[in-house]
C-alpha cells in the first residue's frame, strides 16, 4: 500500500521549476572594473517543465538556446543559479556529492560523438561495464554476463566478438550502440540523450532511432531527448519543448505542437525545416535577423525583434507560458491569433 | 538528350584515389555526369562516399598523395586536365568557386570583407581601377543582403550565415559559371539555412550560374535542386530530375535512402525504412556493384560485375543491374517507362 502511494506520488520522474543558469562572461580584470559589473550569459532563464515516467520529452531549439545546459542541470552535472530540479521526488540541491553520485546510477547520458566519449585504449566490453564497477563493485562476478546481455540487447552481436574489440575497430553506428549499452548497464530510469544520432548517417540513423524506441518500451525508460532536428524528434518524442534564448517558447504533446504551432517562433522553425518532397517546397518567408546575443537578450519577449506579429507590449512584457489548448503551452501575447 | 550548348561541365570516367598507409582509397570511381548551365544540381550521399573529393576534383584541387587517376573534365568545352598552373589559378577564381562548411578556412582572418572582394577582382582582372572594383563590391553586397557597414568587418565579427554570404559573394563578384557549395549550410541553424537556400535560389535566377549543392541532407536537396545525383561508396548510382527521382526512385540504394529520411510533416510516413549494414570502407570496396552487400535485390552477378551508368529513359541514369542486360543475369531486365 505504502509503495503504491509512493509510485503514484512520483508519476513525474523529473520536475524542473524556474530553472536558471547564468554563466559569468570571461572578462579581464580591467574590463570588469571599467564596466563596474560582470556580464552573464543567460543560458537558461526561468524554465519549468516535467517529464513523466516512461515518457520521451524532447528539447529542441537552435544552437545556443540552452538545450545542453538544461540537460546537464537536469541530472545534476551542473548547479543551477536559481530554481529547482526534482528527480523522483528528490531535490538534487539537497544532496551531498556522495548521494548525488549514487543517484547517478539512475540517470545516464548518451552524447553526440561516440568517438569522443569512448576511451580509445579500453576494449568495448570494459567500457560498457564501467558503470557496473562504480555502482555495483560487490557484484563483480556477474559483470561479464550482464555486459554481454546488454550488448546483445543493443545489437552488438555476437557479443563475445565485440567485447574484446576497440573503438577504432568498429563502425560509427556500432560505436553509438556501445555508448547506448554503456548508458543502460546500470539499469537507469532516465536517459539524457544529447543529440544522440546527429553524427550518424541517414541510413544508419533509422536503425538507431528504432533501437532507442524499442529499448525505451522494453526497459520502461524515460528520455530527455535533446535535438536541433525537429524532423528526427517526431519519431521518438511524446512531448516537446521549443527553446529560444534560454526560455521555453512553446511546449506540449508533440503532435499538438507540430500540428498547431502557436508561437510565431515555432511556426518559423517548423517552416524552415526542409521536407523531403520536391512537390512541397517552402514558400514562407523566413524571419529577419539571427539569434541575438544571450548576454543582453531583447527586452520583453525575446523573439520580438524578429517576430512578424509583434506589437508594442511584446518589447515590454515578457510573456509567461500559458495553456491555450489541452496539453499545449505557449509563451506569446498574441498566440490566440493562431488558435 | 540535352544539346551541348546547355552543358557546362562534362565529367567522364573520373576516378580519384587517396594513397594511405593502409593502401589506396578509391574515393571516386569511374564517375560520369554533366552539369547544365544555370541548374542547381544536388549531390547527396552519406559520410565518406566521396562527395567532397568529387567536388574538389572538378576544380583540380586534389593534392598529392591523392591523385586523379583517370578521366576527363570538360568545362565549357575546355579540357581542365590539360590546364597548366597559371590557367588553373585563373580558372579557379573566375569560372568556378567553392564554398565550404567552415568558411573561416577560406577567409583570411586579418582581411576585411571588402578587402577580400576587391582583392578577388584585382587578382583576376588587374586592369580594373579601384573605384570600379569598390562600386561593384557595394552593389553586390547590397544584392546579398549584407549591410554596407559590414564591409569593414573582419570575418570573425560576422555570424555564420553572414560569412557564407561573403563566400557566395566571392564567387559572384567575378561572375563564376559554377559555384560548388560543399555542406555550405550544414553548420547553420535551420532558419539561417533556409534563408541561405532562398538566397542561392535567387542568385541562380538572377545571375544564371550553375550551383552544385553537395550535402548529406536529402531534404535540403528536395527543397532546392533541379536535379539530383545520388552517390554511394565512390560512385554515382542514380541521376536525374529531382521530382522523377523522388516520385519513382529506381536504384535500390536510392529507394532505401529516400524512405529513411525523417520528415517533419505529421502525416508523412510514421516508420522510417531501416537499411541494413553501413557504408563500406573505401580501402576495400566491395567487388562488383559496391552496394551489393546491403542490397535487398542483389543477384549473383552483382558481386562479380560492376554495372554501367545507363540512361534508362531520357535524362535518367541508373547504375544497377536490375535495369541492364548481362548474359549471366537470371532475372529479366526491368524496362523503365518514361
Ligand atoms: N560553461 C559555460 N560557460 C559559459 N557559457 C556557457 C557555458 N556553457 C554554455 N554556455 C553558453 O550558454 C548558452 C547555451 O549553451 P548550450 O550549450 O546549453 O546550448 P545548446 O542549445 O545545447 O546549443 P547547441 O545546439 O549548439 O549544442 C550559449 O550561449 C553558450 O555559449
Ligand atoms: N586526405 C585524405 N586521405 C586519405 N583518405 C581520405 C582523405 N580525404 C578523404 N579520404 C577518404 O576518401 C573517401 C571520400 O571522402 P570525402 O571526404 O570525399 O567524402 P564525403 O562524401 O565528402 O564525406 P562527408 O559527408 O563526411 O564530408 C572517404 O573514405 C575518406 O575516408
Ligand atoms: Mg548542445
Ligand atoms: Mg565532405
Amino acid at each position: 500500500m505504502s509503495e503504491q502511494i509512493s509510485i503514484n506520488k512520483n508519476e513525474n520522474l523529473v520536475e524542473i521549476t524556474h530553472l536558471k543558469k547564468w554563466f559569468p562572461v570571461q572578462q579581464n580584470f580591467l574590463d570588469q572594473i571599467l564596466a563596474g559589473h560582470v556580464d552573464f550569459v543567460r543560458a537558461v532563464d526561468d524554465v519549468s517543465f516535467t517529464i513523466k515516467r516512461g515518457e520521451a520529452f524532447g528539447l529542441a531549439g537552435e544552437s545556443g538556446s540552452g538545450k545542453t545546459t538544461i540537460g546537464r542541470l537536469a541530472i545534476g552535472l551542473e548547479k543551477p543559479t536559481a530554481g529547482k530540479v526534482m528527480f523522483d521526488g528528490i531535490d538534487l540541491s539537497s544532496l551531498e556529492s556522495e548521494e548525488l553520485r549514487k543517484l547517478r546510477r539512475r540517470m545516464q547520458v548518451i552524447f553526440q560523438d561516440p568517438m569522443a566519449s569512448l576511451n580509445p585504449r579500453m576494449c568495448l566490453g570494459d567500457s560498457i561495464a564501467h558503470g557496473l564497477k562504480i555502482h555495483y563493485p560487490e557484484k563483480i562476478a556477474e559483470h561479464r554476463d550482464i555486459t554481454l546481455s546488454i550488448m546483445e540487447k543493443v545489437g552488438l552481436t555476437p557479443p563475445h566478438f565485440f567485447f574484446t574489440k576497440y573503438p577504432h575497430q568498429i563502425s560509427g553506428g556500432q560505436r553509438q550502440r556501445v555508448v547506448i549499452a554503456r548508458a543502460l548497464i546500470t539499469n537507469p530510469d532516465l536517459i539524457l540523450a544529447d543529440e544522440p544520432i546527429a553524427m550518424a548517417d541517414v541510413s544508419v540513423r533509422a536503425l538507431l532511432l528504432d533501437l532507442m524506441v524499442q529499448l525505451k518500451n522494453e526497459l520502461n525508460l524515460t528520455y530527455l531527448f535533446i535535438t536541433h532536428d525537429l524532423a528526427t524528434a517526431k519519431y521518438i518524442c511524446d512531448r516537446i519543448g521549443i527553446l529560444y534564448l534560454g526560455r521555453l517558447a512553446e511546449m506540449g504533446d508533440l503532435r499538438e505542437v507540430y500540428g498547431h504551432a502557436l508561437h510565431p517562433y515555432t511556426q518559423a522553425l517548423m517552416a524552415a525545416v526542409p521536407v523531403p518532397n520536391p512537390h512541397e517546397r517552402r514558400t514562407q518567408v523566413m524571419p529577419a535577423g539571427e539569434i541575438p546575443n544571450p548576454i543582453n537578450p531583447p527586452s520583453g519577449c525575446r523573439f520580438h525583434p524578429r517576430c512578424p506579429v509583434a506589437q508594442e507590449i511584446c518589447s515590454k512584457d515578457e510573456p509567461e507560458l500559458r495553456a491555450l489548448r489541452p496539453g499545449h503551452w505557449v509563451a506569446c501575447h498574441y498566440a490566440e491569433k493562431f488558435l | 538528350m540535352m544539346s551541348n550548348d546547355k552543358v557546362l561541365v562534362q565529367v567522364r570516367n573520373l576516378s580519384v584515389n587517396y594513397h594511405t598507409r593502409l593502401g589506396p582509397v578509391s574515393a571516386v570511381n569511374d564517375v560520369s555526369f554533366d552539369i547544365y548551365r544555370g541548374e542547381i544540381l544536388g549531390l547527396v550521399g552519406e559520410s565518406g562516399c566521396g562527395k567532397s573529393t568529387l567536388g574538389k576534383a572538378l576544380m583540380r584541387m586534389i593534392m598529392p598523395p591523392a591523385k586523379i587517376s583517370s578521366g576527363a573534365i570538360i568545362f565549357d568545352g575546355e579540357d581542365v586536365m590539360k590546364f597548366d598552373q597559371k590557367r588553373l589559378r585563373d580558372f579557379r577564381g573566375r569560372r568556378i568557386s567553392m564554398i565550404f562548411q567552415d568558411p573561416m578556412t577560406s577567409l583570411n582572418p586579418v582581411q576585411r570583407v571588402d578587402e577580400h572582394l576587391i582583392e578577388a577582382i584585382q587578382v583576376h582582372e588587374p586592369k580594373t581601377v579601384l573605384e570600379n572594383a569598390q562600386e561593384r563590391v557595394r552593389t553586390l553586397i547590397g544584392r546579398l543582403g549584407i549591410q554596407e557597414r559590414r564591409l569593414r568587418d573582419y570575418p570573425h565579427q560576422l555570424s555564420g550565415g553572414m560569412r557564407q554570404r561573403v563566400m557566395i559573394g566571392l564567387g559572384l563578384i567575378l561572375n563564376a559559371d559554377l559555384i560548388i557549395a560543399d555542406e555550405a549550410t550544414t553548420s547553420l541553424d535551420v532558419i539561417v539555412e533556409a534563408k541561405l537556400v532562398d538566397q542561392l535560389r535567387e542568385i541562380r535566377e538572377e545571375f544564371g550560374l550553375a550551383i552544385l549543392v553537395i550535402t548529406h541532407n536529402i531534404a535540403l536537396v528536395a527543397e532546392i535542386a533541379d536535379r539530383i545525383a545520388v552517390m554511394y561508396a565512390g560512385q554515382i548510382v542514380e541521376l536525374g530530375d529531382i521530382t522523377n527521382i523522388f516520385d519513382n526512385p529506381l536504384h535500390p540504394y536510392t529507394i532505401g535512402l529516400l524512405s529513411s529520411v525523417p520528415s517533419i510533416k505529421l502525416d508523412d510516413h510514421e516508420e522510417l525504412y531501416k537499411m541494413s549494414g553501413e557504408p563500406p570502407n573505401l580501402t576495400h570496396p566491395p567487388s562488383g556493384c559496391r552496394f551489393h552487400p546491403r542490397c535487398p535485390e542483389a543477384m549473383p552477378l552483382c558481386s562479380r560485375f560492376c554495372p554501367n551508368m545507363e540512361e534508362v529513359v531520357p535524362g535518367r541514369w541508373v547504375h544497377c543491374w536490375l535495369y541492364q542486360d548481362h548474359p549471366q543475369k537470371e532475372r529479366s531486365t526491368i524496362k523503365v517507362k518514361a
